[in-house]
């Protein structure tokens, strides 16, 4: 008789931010169904409140080091950093969608839920100490998000993004479940501390290699890597821009919460041949993005290839596998996030002939009737080529620093050129809104209270991070250390 | 946090309130501006007493940057002597801002006009406040912007313009240097808080000492409008008058001194460096003073007798003469404010006329500004027992007590003609007959209150000033009170030096009354060069000129010809060609994105393909 396993102790605090989020979700579904069922408004408001209760747990529980279910669930400083990145940018976003949804007319308790289930999935995907709960999480956050990609339901673009997001989606899941059944395989356990452990011993065996192959062809996906980035640009473009804009940040926060962790904690033996793989992925990845985006004319498939660029630039910092360069990831992360989320925010206040503005001639003019919009657009796209004082400057100084520092020259001059052909197609839009005179109908914008809210709150995070970066620059460090004891 | 940080805090929120809602506050900007002036005077009141009765202290108000190995605070160092810099910057300008309510009242700038006075304020105190040489930098350069901004005040005036820019040109010569030594400093000593670096100083090879010393002294030549830097300082004076009192006389251009003495650690420890500073103080002094002699416009003559004085002031803490240096920068700000602000009021009297040669008279019809004027010019030209008087005489006995002749000699040679251009200008405009038209005549008028009410009280500061800090002639109130700051120095104040320089300023002044009081006044001949010596003054020696043929008009072809044939045609090329290829091999990878999932999901096979072989065949 095989001995008893002990059932494993609930320890539900572990799980408290994401619990938070959860109970939030189930709260929305539930008051959908009461009255009033013609006004939505409401909704978005609880949302919100579960948000900001998750991001209560988060700062109450920060500094714990604990470890639940086995070993499977881990709530450490580092999970913490990425659930403060995710709750912040889902905060903006439902901020920003009680104004877009409102406009359209297409609020609803499942679009709130869908994206609180999402966020809880993201959360746990940084917290997941076991290959298993890697992938659960994942398949929480996207399934939801694939979801949420088609809910412009009457409109033929949105249901195009959500099914090719799916089909791919599903497609990338496959390898990353390949990939882990193969590294079971070699190793015998699907917990990251003894894949370690097992992996030591044999570290060039094929299987294991294959396996870490197969795991980061899809985090490749979640992350959209070159060369699997093909579905970002097309789905960017079709998905409310509301979701587009937590695509965009809060799911690349998490897949590299994942990646990093697995990589670094897991695999850190193998790190010499994966770290030779990421060399080539970075250098491809911002290359690809950033040439691709000079030929765009809509600004959100222009600001989708403008995020693979930036995933370019943040797999060069993981390319050491050690010193500085992954803390100077998560800074950059805390940085993109802020600036992306304010970006995409901003083109969701915008709207031309009733429909959503988002050619880049829309823009024509627009500093003329609105000034502060145009501002903060502009800030947001200067942070984004790294222009100081702003975040964008400061996250890229760290980074390129750092991979300096890690002797990746000349990685480090292809990134150099790189930000010097981005700052092309970002100053570009900022011609177009201050030099160009309009044409047709004018951009109409009506922000809500939310809406201003999201707006300043994202300025002040680009300007507050670009000015005084040390706080939080030694956070990052401080979140990501133990990973790399 | 300390209240420290109060004193800088009111002048920066009234300078953004009246940036922000500057529309909305317009002609009642003075009721946010000056109110801010006057808290932040209250407050350095508070600081001075608790540094003059306490410690030195150093408070932080966060960390800045923080880079690798490199790492600097936001840091306020308060010693007496910033005290002292902190209550003339604070209780000087206040008195200004309050003279400004009377003399820009109506200007279509208002509002603007008194941000950018508050913001000054803020960068000249957070400069006096900072506690290592970053923060000095940074707050070095803002003073250096806000008197840009404030020289080109009214822009559409192409000469205001043009100061501005000159202004700030000329001090990028000097702050380079000032830049270099920081990083120099930063490179020897790894640090560039004040405690750390002047205690570190003595570690330092007296050539290095001396190369770093010499570099931020240029910074000095530059803000200080020393010889060779010193042509931005007259062209000022396109600036309103307030703004020459307060920066251009009283405050901004004495960061220079105060630079130079804070940092003296620094410059013992090289010597010659010390030197440097004290010879071309010197020069500066006799030499700007020789050019004051023939001036004809009322502001010029005391831009002119400014960077003179400075010299003095250079002069001082080059001989080691700290406490007499910085004694002659308060006295300084007193009656140079004062004369300034006269200046201005004599200028609004008349509606816009600055020349000397057609004015005269005025004492009847602006008694309260001739009589305080009367009052600052004494304490320029050394008159017996006011501020300058004690303060010059310090100077010249820290020169003698030395044993500097030369320096000596020349700095009386330059009391005698500062107090021959100060009379000079004060019989031109008070006394005599009337030479303006008769409709300006008519108009002429005193002007109100607050104008003539901060005239007042800097009179009252050039009268007391001397007594209260300059006495006991062996070791002052004042030297005791920088005690704790400098060393003691040796001074003399042998009954000779008093003896001579009593016998300059009534040369200067009988001088001058002879020549423009009891002879009449001939306008036309006044201004028209009759020699060549008078020509080389009028043209102030001819430095502008040398500049422009020897450094601008070179710089400017070169830069022509390099914009026109290199950049156009090699820059410009290659640019535009490497632009035109990427985004030709931008539009050609666009194809690539089909739409069809079907491509999507081959391509991302083909990327597993190759990392799996990419592993494998490692």
């Amino acid at each position: 008789m095989s001995p008893v396993v002990p059932p494993p102790a609930v320890a539900l605090g572990v799980l408290l931010p994401v619990l938070v989020v959860l109970a939030a979700a189930a709260v929305v579904l539930v008051l959908d169904v009461l009255p009033p069922r013609d006004s939505k408004a409401h909704l978005g408001g609880v949302a919100l409140a579960g948000i900001i209760g998750a991001l209560l747990a988060i700062v109450m529980r920060w500094g714990t080091d604990a470890r639940a279910f086995r070993d499977m669930v881990l709530l450490d400083t580092y999970a913490l950093y990425f659930d403060l990145v995710i709750c912040y940018a889902a905060a903006l976003i439902v901020m920003f969608s009680m104004d877009y949804l409102g406009r359209t007319g297409s609020e609803s308790g499942e679009y709130y839920s869908l994206l609180l289930f999402s966020t809880a999935g993201m959360m746990l995907m940084a917290s997941a100490g076991d290959l298993i709960v890697v992938f659960l999480a994942l398949e929480l956050m996207s399934l939801s998000l694939y979801v949420l990609a088609g809910f412009f339901k009457q409109r033929l673009t949105s249901g195009e993004a959500s099914m090719k997001y799916f089909l791919l989606g599903a497609f990338a899941s496959s390898f990353l479940l390949y990939g882990i059944a193969l590294i079971y395989g070699a190793t015998g356990s699907t917990n990251l501390d003894r894949i370690a452990a097992a992996a030591a011993t044999r570290n060039a065996e094929p299987m294991v290699l294959i396996g870490l192959a197969m795991m980061l062809v899809g985090f490749g996906f979640k992350i959209s890597s070159v060369p699997f980035h093909m579905w970002a640009p097309d789905v960017y473009e079709g998905a409310p821009t509301s979701v587009t804009a937590f695509i965009a940040t809060g799911s690349k926060a998490a897949a590299f919460a994942a990646m990093i962790r697995v990589l670094v904690v897991a695999l850190r033996g193998a790190q010499p041949d994966w770290s030779a793989l990421l060399w080539a992925l970075a250098a491809l990845t911002m290359t690809v993005g950033n040439v691709v985006a000079l030929a765009q004319s809509n600004l959100k498939r222009l600001l989708a290839y403008s995020s693979i660029a930036h995933v370019g630039y943040m797999l060069m910092g993981l390319v050491a596998g050690g010193g500085p360069g992954p803390g100077a990831v998560l800074f950059y992360l805390l940085a993109y996030t802020f600036t992306t989320v304010g970006a995409f925010g901003a083109i969701a206040l915008c709207a031309r002939a009733g429909e959503e503005a988002v050619e880049v001639s829309d823009y024509a003019g627009l500093a003329r009737r609105h000034p502060v919009l145009a501002a903060t657009l502009a800030l947001f796209f200067l942070s984004l080529i790294g222009i100081p004082p702003l975040a964008g400057f400061v996250a890229k100084f760290y980074l390129f620093g750092a991979a300096v520092r890690a002797g990746y020259i000349w990685l480090t001059v292809i990134a150099v050129l790189n930000s010097a052909v981005a700052a092309y197609y970002y100053l570009r839009v900022i011609v177009y809104m201050y030099m160009r005179e309009p044409d047709g109908e004018p951009v109409a914008v009506a922000p809500s209270l939310a809406g201003g809210l999201a707006l300043t709150l994202a300025v002040a995070g680009i300007v507050i991070l670009g000015l005084m970066p040390a706080p939080f620059a030694d956070l990052a460090q401080v979140a990501v250390a133990p990973l790399l004891r | 946090m300390s209240t420290v940080w109060l004193i800088p805090a009111f002048p920066l929120a009234g300078a953004l309130t009246n940036i922000f809602f500057g529309r909305s506050t317009g002609h009642r900007a003075h009721w946010i501006a000056v109110p801010a002036l006057g808290a932040s005077f209250l407050f350095a009141c508070a600081v001075a007493a608790r540094v003059w009765s306490g410690a030195p202290f150093t408070t932080t108000l966060g960390a800045w940057i923080v880079a690798g190995d490199f790492e600097t605070g936001i840091t306020a160092y308060v010693d007496n002597l910033s005290a002292v810099m902190l209550l003339v910057v604070t209780g000087v300008g206040f008195l200004i801002h309050l003279y400004s309510v009377g003399y820009m009242h109506g200007d279509p700038g208002y509002a603007r006009f008194f941000a950018y006075l508050n913001l000054f304020v803020f960068s000249m105190t957070m400069l006096v406040l900072a506690g290592n040489f970053l923060l000095l930098y940074v707050f070095w350069e803002a003073v250096g912007l806000c008197s840009y901004l404030l020289i080109g005040f009214w822009y559409t005036r192409d000469s205001a313009a043009n100061a501005g820019k000159k202004a700030f040109i000329v001090n990028r010569v000097g702050d380079f240097g000032f830049g270099l030594g920081v990083m120099w400093l930063w490179t020897e000593l790894g640090t560039l808080d004040y405690a750390a670096v002047f205690k570190g100083a003595a570690t330092l090879s007296p050539a290095t000492a001396t190369g770093i010393a010499l570099l931020l002294f240029m910074g000095a030549c530059g803000k200080s409008a020393q010889l060779p830097l010193h042509t931005w300082l007259p062209d000022a004076m396109e600036g309103p008058t307030p703004v020459s009192a307060l920066i251009h006389a009283a405050t901004m251009v004495t960061a220079g001194v105060y630079m130079v003495a804070r940092s003296h650690a620094l410059f013992e420890r090289s010597g010659s460096a010390l030197e440097v500073v004290a010879w071309v103080g010197t020069a500066t002094a006799v030499f700007a003073a020789t050019i004051g002699l023939v001036q004809t416009d009322i502001k010029r003559v005391l831009a002119y007798s400014t960077i003179s004085q400075l010299g003095y002031m250079f002069a001082a803490v080059g001989v080691g003469a700290y406490v007499a240096g910085i004694f002659h920068l308060v006295t300084h700000a007193f009656f140079k404010a004062l004369l300034f602000l006269g200046a201005g009021s004599v200028i609004h009297g008349l509606h816009g006329e600055q020349d000397l040669r057609k004015m005269g008279g005025l004492a009847s019809k602006m008694p309260i500004t001739a009589t305080t004027m009367w009052i600052g010019g004494l304490g320029l030209a050394g008159a017996p027992l006011l501020a300058g008087f004690f303060s010059k005489d310090e100077i010249l006995g820290a020169a003698l007590g030395t044993e500097h002749l030369g320096i000596f000699t020349l700095l009386l040679a330059g009391a005698f003609m500062t107090a021959f251009y100060t009379f000079r200008l004060l019989f031109l405009a008070f006394s005599g007959a009337p030479r303006m038209p008769r409709d300006v005549l008519q108009q002429a008028h005193e002007s109100p209150w607050v104008m003539t009410g901060p005239l007042l009280m800097l009179s009252v500061l050039t009268v007391v000033a001397g007594f209260a800090l300059g006495l006991p002639l062996d070791g002052s109130r004042f030297a005791h009170l920088l005690a704790s700051v400098f060393h003691p120095h040796e001074g003399e104040h042998a009954s000779v030096v008093v003896l001579l320089s009593l016998v300059v300023f009534g040369a200067g002044g009988l001088l001058a009354f002879y020549m423009y009081r009891q002879s009449a006044v001939k306008p036309e001949a006044i201004g028209q060069p009759r020699t060549w010596v008078h020509a080389l003054l009028l043209n102030a020696w001819y430095v502008d000129w040398i500049y422009d043929r020897l450094i601008v008009q070179p710089i400017y072809v070169l830069s022509v010809a390099l914009a026109q044939v290199f950049d156009v045609g090699v820059i410009d090329g290659i640019v535009n060609g490497l632009g035109r290829a990427v985004s030709a091999w931008g539009a050609g990878l666009r194809r690539l994105q089909t739409g069809y999932v079907v491509n999507y999901a081959l391509t991302m096979l083909a990327g597993a393909v190759v990392v799996v072989a990419f592993f494998l065949a490692r």
